[in-house]
């Protein structure tokens, strides 16, 4: 993982190294990174939060299952008006893995008009910097880019 | 088909009533409520004395006890209260709470009032997270900051478009159009309504050439914010036989009241799944109430956005399985279709102040029962359906049949 150099920098921090953290647990950063969902070891349902028990058959043991990086649109929509500080318009989606996990996401690095998305449209996991905070730790979030 | 009064077993609407949708700055959601079950219970003519339960939802003031609230505006007589929440199918809950008692036999009259105060509130969105000066991970996803438009969108046009979207995934005929007339069609029905909060027509290419909220949902295919209040007396079929001619007249049969949430399903667990719990409660619905889908007359249902309008006429099973973009090409919800849907307006038109939509639909099946619906009228109603879902979710369907005497 490249680690880019603090944007801001305290006499409290100046000397500690600036790292990267995934926006979200279940994003897994490094050479390859990919999707981690908790996976009921009777059933397979997957889960990207945490689960008591598994909400289809009640079991109650987990493991971490590593999510296919490739996928195909499901649904789309093309946000206009976001929520305050969003910038817009972006692609918001829900793809289907190709070991069949559901996902939400944004589609990046695609024009955001329904000429360019498409239902059914072949994407892969990628990640991208989306801010850093004052002690020069930068936040990745994932998205899907047309494959 | 038409329901006899005279089976004590079955639930009736005695009397209904909703305010006018729209926005109310002189009022209070008090006042609105209030209001309403005044107006439903001298509909019924009958009075809070009457009631052996109260059932009350306004999703925003849950912590507020909006029952009580009433109780103190238009009479406190210590009957049970139960204050209820449900997201969109709160109003439909506290209606299912009466029904639940008087059928339990604990009531044999009760009162179920909904009632939203929402103003011009804006887009709904998901709970924007605070901006902070140091990424600590928080919240069942150790989130760092807030993941709304980055990982997909909570902002409610947003979701329902791309629920719409999962079906034109899987179904032909279905697009922007089909969503876009879903919208062509409330508006024009609102026209008719005296209370809906907008009663302006728009052509399909108005509705279509309109600022883009979340593609394909344009501004005119989504609900507006607003305020109104929405209420209905219930009452045991064995206490209505004691009860006038009139009454006996003009008291609709709740044929089937059903409530569902969430079934697990895959896709269910990232984007709502709107579809599998509908399908569930409609299928419960017309089993209980041995109504068909062609029996119904008229159709109520949760258009809260264009695209969610047509994914409804398939798991009510209106139209073929797969069917619903041809089924609206075809003309089968509109006025004069098969089945009418939304002839109020519906939540695009009518409005959407939440609490009181899951009465306010019943309030407008029974009055096209009772043939009392004025200009808007669909001659010759005896049966209809309504329908709300909120999100999480939970969906809630009433059949309501016309008396037979």
């Amino acid at each position: 993982m490249t680690k880019k150099p603090a944007r801001k920098t305290t006499a409290k921090t100046a000397s500690v190294p600036t790292e990267q953290v995934p926006l979200v647990d279940y994003l897994r950063l490094g050479a390859r990174p990919y999707l981690r969902a908790h996976e009921c070891t009777k059933c397979g349902a997957r889960y990207f939060d945490r689960r008591n028990a598994c909400a289809k058959c009640g079991k109650t043991e987990f493991k971490n299952a590593r999510v296919k990086n490739a996928a195909r649109v499901k649904a789309f929509t093309i946000v206009h008006r976001a929520a305050p500080g969003v910038p817009a318009p972006y692609v918001s989606a829900i793809v289907t893995t190709e070991d069949g996990t559901t996902v939400r996401s944004n589609i990046v690095n695609c024009e955001p008009s329904p000429d360019t998305v498409r239902l059914g449209m072949k994407v892969k996991l990628t990640t991208y910097p989306i801010g850093t905070d004052d002690n020069g730790c930068e936040a990745v979030a994932y998205g899907y880019q047309p494959a | 088909m038409p329901a006899d009064p005279n089976n004590g077993d079955d639930v009736w609407v005695l009397g209904t009533h909703m305010t006018k949708f729209g926005r109310y700055p002189d009022k209070d959601w008090v006042d609105l409520a209030s209001e309403s079950a005044m107006e439903a219970m001298a509909d019924g003519k009958v009075t809070i004395h009457d009631m052996e339960i109260l059932a009350a939802g306004s999703l925003f003031n849950a912590s507020a006890g909006p029952g009580q609230r009433i109780q103190k505006q238009i009479g406190q007589t210590g009957i049970p209260v139960y204050n209820v929440a449900n997201a969109c199918a709160t109003g439909a809950t506290a209606i299912r709470t009466v029904y639940m008692a008087i059928k339990a036999g604990e009531a044999e009259m009760g009162l179920a009032v909904g009632v939203e105060q929402m103003g011009k509130m804006g887009m709904l969105t998901g709970a924007t997270k605070k901006e902070s000066k140091t990424y600590e991970p928080s919240g069942r996803f150790g989130a760092v900051t807030g993941v709304d438009g980055y990982l997909g969108t909570d902002g409610m046009p947003g979701v329902f478009a791309q629920a719409g979207m999962e079906y034109a995934n899987d179904h032909d005929g279905v697009g922007f159009e089909q969503f876009a007339k879903v919208a062509y069609k409330n508006h024009k029905n609102s026209a008719l309504n005296p209370l809906a909060q907008y009663r302006k027509e728009f052509s399909l290419e108005e509705v279509m050439g309109a600022p883009v909220m979340s593609y394909p949902n344009t501004l005119l295919m989504c609900c507006p914010t607003g305020d109104g209040a929405a209420s209905v007396v219930l009452v045991s079929g064995e206490r209505l036989k004691s009860m006038s001619k009139r009454a006996q007249k003009r008291a609709v049969k709740i044929s089937a009241s059903v409530l569902t949430s969430d079934p697990w399903t895959e896709s269910g667990q990232v984007l709502p799944d709107v579809n599998t719990l509908t399908r569930n409660a409609a299928e419960q619905a017309y089993e209980k109430s041995g109504v068909d889908p062609s029996d119904l007359d008229l159709v109520e249902l949760h258009d809260c956005f264009a695209t969610a309008e047509l994914l409804h006429y398939d798991n009510l099973g209106l139209c073929e399985r797969g069917g619903a973009g041809d089924w609206i090409d075809s003309g089968g919800p509109f006025r004069d279709g098969d089945t009418p849907v939304n002839v109020s307006g519906g939540l695009i038109s009518k409005g959407h102040p939440i609490g009181a939509t899951g009465v306010a639909n019943v309030y407008e099946v029974t009055t096209h029962l009772r043939g009392e619906a004025g200009d808007r009228q669909v001659k010759g109603a005896t049966v209809g359906l309504t329908h709300v879902i909120g999100l999480g979710s939970s969906c809630g369907i009433h059949i309501l049949e016309k008396a037979a005497v």
